[in-house]
């Protein structure tokens, strides 16, 4: 017997219940059990995760679901989560894990940022009316630009590295087919094509359905390589080198084999039940020059045609990583900050390890900007994006673009439960459960991450707009545009913003 | 044709193969080789290449069926996420030959580095195949999914590298010669060949003696195969 305390309270109004089953139906956790011979739905507490899908489905609004308050005694040092997962692990021998992001209560700089707005002496610009512009490129920039005139047409003599063209600066960050169904990854990859912007296989290879969407496709090599072959380089518009990522810096990805059935086992080449083992370190990379070699076997393979990303997770020393990366020949670096999400993590590195994203952008930007190699890359922010406003002081303070992928989940019906390393996920996202994977519509999914990235770019015209700027390209880096509120000198000093008042 | 490759960089060399390609060559000589790195990297085509000299780093990388013929030593990485093809090497390999490999096949006269078939992967009839002459180095076939690696050990008689497969969790290791239990990585399994084995082996080994101009024959009761204990070795680890 487990001797542990239900988290959630569900509780059903038997006067408004009609035994419809359809909460037995929907939870697949098992939480609701109908028993014909008496005609009653038994309710197992402690099966449930809070996500609050019966809630949403009962078509009588019978059920509530609460969390359990009375928990344990009240204790400031001893939480209950604290309390519960000691006894987890008294019971297992084993570590806690977990998904989704950081959820504990560190400093959120995004929250001590405010912005500035244009009055009197510099007018704002209505976006209603005048024209805004979002478009970004990624990819090396030239350190100067020579043109050449040939009978009266002026033409670019200076050679551009390779580029992608995004209509908003943001793009759906990785998650892996494996990790998200394949209605998931489907409603991503549709939503980037109908935007104009991109979207991330993650390390789980490319499925076939979803070749079509390849021009706005950013695949990703890990450690484990996974889906790995010429098609897939051929297919996508640009290649990621995922050295780690926000939520678990130094931990490897891994795909438990309850996700892994055969489509999946197809695509990443693997026995299916099996687990797949993306470890932290890439065998063939210890060092920059490594790095640098892998990014050149990428490139000799794509002819120089695609832009390589090299995606770091935001620790310690972050900057001067970066700086090696630029130096390694990378295009785009991407930092994921320790708020970033994954689909299983220990619970201990999640909740201990890396750095706020708005500090390692900071850093990193200042550091390439000092070293005189900013212009040699570009720089995509990650790691808990939770609005346009977000976006905008990710990209004041020197992003070019942003990833988001929590966000996007939210979009499609997550309600972070944190529990998709189970793989039942209730709403058909990060399950492989085929009776699961059917309560998500690509259609529809697609719909609601279209609407979500027209409502935040419409928002940061507006704000581009209240600054009294009308491109995008003209906040980057710009960092006069923030103020800091309630920071310490030294926060403000490593973040490169006066303080509010200054 | 014939490819002088002196004097000429990696991206230099690799436009002229693409480049003979498109032309319709079928085989290619390439002299002089001396260092030159991601040679035939990602190149799609059934090409024969004779590669005189040491090819450098990441030979092979990313490619969909060239077959090579080194008549020399080759460097690290070699076949790195390789789809299809074939190399063969006339000497001995660096490390991490033939990561993530998805399929074709590597024969090795000699002896070969650490980390040798590391991620080897596998679905279906497409199945990857590494055979080393010689021995070869530590955490051989570590992270393993499917695949398969063959070491003869000619020049000693049982392989004593230690972490041999290493958090497999698919595929074959194929030893001639004794294994202790100590040179094991944790999670695998010693075994007698079956008859697939013995089969796959039996022709496995003909194709390398005939690319390595041998007639040497081998006894298949005097190799071992090692393969996972658990589908699932990392299962345990965590708490739910």
């Amino acid at each position: 017997m487990s001797n542990i305390i239900p988290e959630f309270n569900v509780d059903k109004n038997e006067d408004r219940c009609i035994k419809c089953k359809v909460c037995v139906r929907q939870c697949s956790e098992g939480v609701f059990k109908y028993f014909d011979e008496f005609d009653l739905i038994r309710i197992y507490n402690d099966k449930c995760i809070g996500c609050h899908r019966c809630e949403m489905m009962c078509p009588t609004d019978a059920l509530t679901i609460t969390k359990n308050t009375a928990l344990y005694k009240e204790n400031s040092h001893w939480s209950s989560y604290t309390i519960n997962s000691i006894k987890k692990q008294a019971e297992t021998g084993g570590m806690i894990l977990t998904g989704s992001g950081n959820d504990k209560a560190y400093v959120s700089y995004w929250d001590k940022m405010l912005l500035d707005a244009s009055q009197v002496t510099n007018p704002p610009i209505d976006p209603l009316r005048e024209p805004m512009e979002l478009r970004t490129y990624l990819g090396k920039k030239p350190e100067k630009v020579i043109l050449k005139e040939e009978n009266g047409d002026i033409s670019l003599e200076t050679k551009l590295a390779p580029q992608i063209k995004l209509e908003t600066p943001i793009m759906f960050s990785a998650m892996s087919y494996g990790s998200i169904s394949l209605n998931a990854c489907e409603s991503l990859a549709s939503a980037a094509s109908k935007l104009g912007t991109f979207y991330n296989t993650g390390e789980g290879g490319l499925h076939k359905k979803l070749y079509k969407y390849g021009k706005n496709t950013i695949g990703q090599v890990a450690s484990g390589r996974f889906g790995v072959d010429t098609e897939y380089l051929d297919t996508c518009a640009a290649i990621e080198i995922k050295i780690g990522q926000g939520a678990k810096p130094g931990i490897g990805g891994h795909l438990p084999g309850e996700k892994v059935t055969v489509e999946i086992s197809e695509t990443r080449m693997i026995p299916s039940g099996t687990d797949a083992i993306s470890p932290a370190p890439h065998h063939d990379i210890y060092s920059i020059e490594d790095l640098k070699q892998l990014i050149c076997l990428i490139k000799e393979a794509t002819n120089y045609e695609k832009p390589v990303f090299v995606k770091i997770a935001a620790v310690h020393n972050s900057a001067a990583i970066a700086s090696g990366i630029v130096r390694a020949g990378a295009d785009v670096i991407v930092i994921d900050g320790f708020r970033g999400g994954t689909g299983a993590a220990p619970s201990v590195i999640r909740d201990n390890t890396g750095m706020p994203i708005e500090i390692a952008l900071a850093v990193i930007d200042q550091r390439l900007r000092d070293e005189s190699i900013r212009n040699e890359v570009s720089i995509v922010a990650a790691g808990g994006i939770r609005s346009s406003a977000d976006a905008v002081k990710a990209m004041a303070l020197g992003a070019d673009a942003v990833y988001i992928a929590t966000a996007a989940l939210i979009a499609m019906g997550c309600t972070l439960c944190q529990k998709c390393y189970k793989g039942k996920c209730n709403w058909g996202l990060t399950t492989q459960d085929p009776v699961l994977t059917r309560r998500l519509n690509p259609a529809i999914g697609s719909e609601k991450l279209t609407n979500l990235v027209t409502s935040w770019n419409l928002e940061i015209k507006e704000i581009l707009g209240s600054m009294g700027i009308n491109a995008i390209e003209a906040l980057r880096g710009n960092r006069l545009r923030l103020r800091g509120i309630g920071l310490t000198e030294l926060e403000s000093k490593i973040l490169g913003i006066e303080h509010a008042g200054m | 044709m014939i490819l002088n490759c002196k004097g000429l960089n990696h991206t230099e060399i690799n436009k002229s193969i693409r480049k003979a390609i498109q032309n319709g060559e079928k085989e290619i000589v390439m002299n002089n080789v001396n260092g030159q790195g991601y040679l035939f990297a990602g190149v799609k085509n059934g090409i024969k290449a004779i590669i005189n000299g040491v090819p450098g780093n990441d030979l092979g990388g990313m490619m969909d069926g060239p077959s090579l013929f080194v008549n020399a030593n080759i460097q690290d990485c070699v076949g790195n996420t390789m789809n299809n093809g074939k190399i063969v090497v006339h000497g001995d390999a660096g490390d991490i030959l033939g990561y993530a490999m998805r399929g074709g096949k590597i024969f090795v006269k000699g002896k070969v580095g650490y980390r040798c078939g590391i991620h080897m992967k596998a679905f279906g009839e497409k199945i990857p195949v590494i055979v080393i002459g010689e021995d070869a180095g530590d955490f051989l076939g570590e992270y393993m999914a499917s695949g398969i690696i063959v070491v003869l050990c000619k020049n000693k008689s049982t392989l004593d590298s230690n972490y041999l497969g290493v958090g497999m969790h698919g595929g074959a290791i194929y030893i001639r010669g004794n294994i202790e239990e100590n040179n094991l990585g944790k999670g695998v399994a010693i075994s007698s060949l079956d008859d697939w084995d013995k089969n796959f082996l039996t022709n496995i080994l003909d194709e390398y003696s005939t690319d390595m101009n041998s007639k040497e024959k081998y006894d298949l009761n005097s190799f071992v195969k090692l393969s996972p204990l658990n589908s699932r070795p990392f299962q345990r680890l965590y708490s739910y």
